[in-house]
């Protein structure tokens, strides 16, 4: 519940004047709010929690994270279809 | 180690577990305070690997499982009303209220929609404007931006059937009520590093200050947390207590400034009741005054609720770190996570579900 994914920028966008974007987290592209962060680029790195980029992380590390989560299985928690 | 020979990262693992054993000159007893970070230890058995040098004892930072009862059963009695839509996060599903859970409400005819963001929720009050669309919105400090973002837009954009049911914890007053408390045994604390990655660890130094014990923050990986609890055993074994940040690739001293910002205009701190803990002063935060019509617990009226929780529960002896799962009689025989008694046996990150779920059906001692 308090965990937050690594993904990348794919796609950044204005949607009723908040800063959005499409971010791929090793696979799985998700709309996320981008508000928080004003200076991300495309192709930055962040760490997401339900929709909201709240830190930016660096390329290794974030990477290292979703191999992480993914053998603990928390990425099918995270992004897995609701029962 | 079954757990750590799986991991990749194993051999890093047990260097980092050796250093600890090595410095450690008696057991010292270290909380986590996050959920996040409790699953992560149990599910890699670092607690096992550690033993006799570090106790841990998982913290109540789950939010589901704190979350009060009093907010699940107003939670049920607005989702049962006809015309709503509730949207929540899945987890908060299964948490048992005085007599039923969502599932229930929604197995009677309930419209429950389980969302991944609050934004979701607003979009489905969008879409739905001839109905009153709320959203259970929980969490700690690191959820608080999304929630706060969702009725910032709401507000913004007139969306005026969506309301947000509140129930935000706060770490720092935790820490300190776990602090204050007779019967603490916490000599260090790990920090959740997602909360700092919003909040910053500014707030920590007063803490560190006042009760003289090191405050390490980390992340979820077992890396993450074996190289905090070696810095916190450091910090113990020298006698310098100091507030220490091992998860520096997401947190930085200040935190995420435009988060705070807005934090502090759509919420402010109250008093909140902590599932099995009771009240803690100045813990949460609620709605501020200019988005108080947002507050589905103004909008709905469910203010005469009597709760009544499992007399078999120790859930509360649990999340202050005074009880381990497994020591509790339910647990494992009335108390599952198919049919749990308490909100700690049915969150993932509940220390009764990760006892549960890896294993954990007797206590540490009991095996020697
Ligand atoms: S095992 Fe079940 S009954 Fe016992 S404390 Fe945990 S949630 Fe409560």
């Amino acid at each position: 519940m308090c965990l937050a994914v690594p993904g990348q920028v794919k796609e950044i966008y204005g949607s009723m004047g908040t800063q959005m974007g499409r971010v791929n987290f090793g696979g799985i592209v998700k709309e996320v709010c981008l508000a928080y962060l004003p200076d991300i680029k495309v192709g930055d790195y962040t760490i997401v929690h339900v929709g909201f980029a709240i830190a930016k992380v660096d390329e290794e590390s974030a990477h290292r994270t979703l191999d992480a989560f993914r053998e603990m299985g928390l990425l099918d928690e995270e992004f897995g279809e609701p029962e | 180690m079954k757990y750590l020979d799986e991991f990749r990262d194993g051999e890093t693992a047990q260097r980092l577990a050796r250093e600890i054993r090595q410095t450690a000159t008696r057991t010292w007893s270290i909380m986590e305070v996050c959920g996040g970070q409790t699953h992560s230890i149990v599910r890699n058995g670092l607690d096992q690997l550690l033993e006799g040098a570090v106790e841990m004892i998982h913290g109540p930072g789950c939010p589901v499982c704190v979350t009060p009862l009093e907010l699940i059963d107003k939670a049920l009695a607005i989702a049962s009303q006809p015309g709503v839509i509730f949207c929540s996060f899945g987890d908060m599903l299964r948490v048992p209220g005085s007599d039923k859970d969502l599932f229930r409400i929604k197995a009677e005819g309930g419209d429950i929609r389980v969302v991944y963001s609050p934004l979701d929720a607003l979009q489905i009050a969008r879409q739905n404007s001839e109905r009153q669309v709320v959203f259970f919105g929980i969490g700690f400090e690191t959820t608080a931006p999304a929630n706060a973002m969702a009725v910032h837009q709401a507000k913004q954009q007139g969306i005026a059937n969506f309301s947000m049911l509140v129930s935000h914890v706060l770490v720092p007053p935790a820490i300190e009520a776990i602090m204050s408390s007779p019967t603490c045994r916490v000599q260090a604390f790990l920090a959740a590093g997602h909360v700092c990655s919003v909040m910053g660890y500014w707030q920590y130094y007063p803490l560190v200050e006042r009760y003289r014990v090191p405050i390490v923050i980390t992340g979820f990986e077992p890396l993450d947390l074996l190289e905090g609890i070696r810095r916190a055993v450091h910090l113990l074994e020298a006698g310098t207590p100091q507030v220490d940040n091992a998860y520096e690739r997401a947190v930085c001293f200040e935190g995420n400034q435009p988060a705070q910002k807005l934090l502090s205009e759509v919420f402010e701190v109250a008093d909140r009741k902590w599932r099995g803990i009771g009240e803690i002063p100045r813990s949460g935060w609620r709605l501020s005054d200019p988005y108080r019509e947002f507050d589905a617990e103004q909008r709905f009226s469910v203010a005469n609720i009597t709760t009544k929780e499992s007399p078999l529960c120790h859930s509360g002896e649990v999340l202050q770190g005074n009880l381990k799962p497994n020591e509790c009689p339910g647990f494992g025989k009335e108390c599952t996570p198919r049919h749990p008694l308490g909100a700690t046996m049915v969150s993932t990150e509940g220390a009764c579900a990760a006892y549960y779920n890896y294993g954990r059906f007797v206590a540490v001692e009991s095996i020697h």
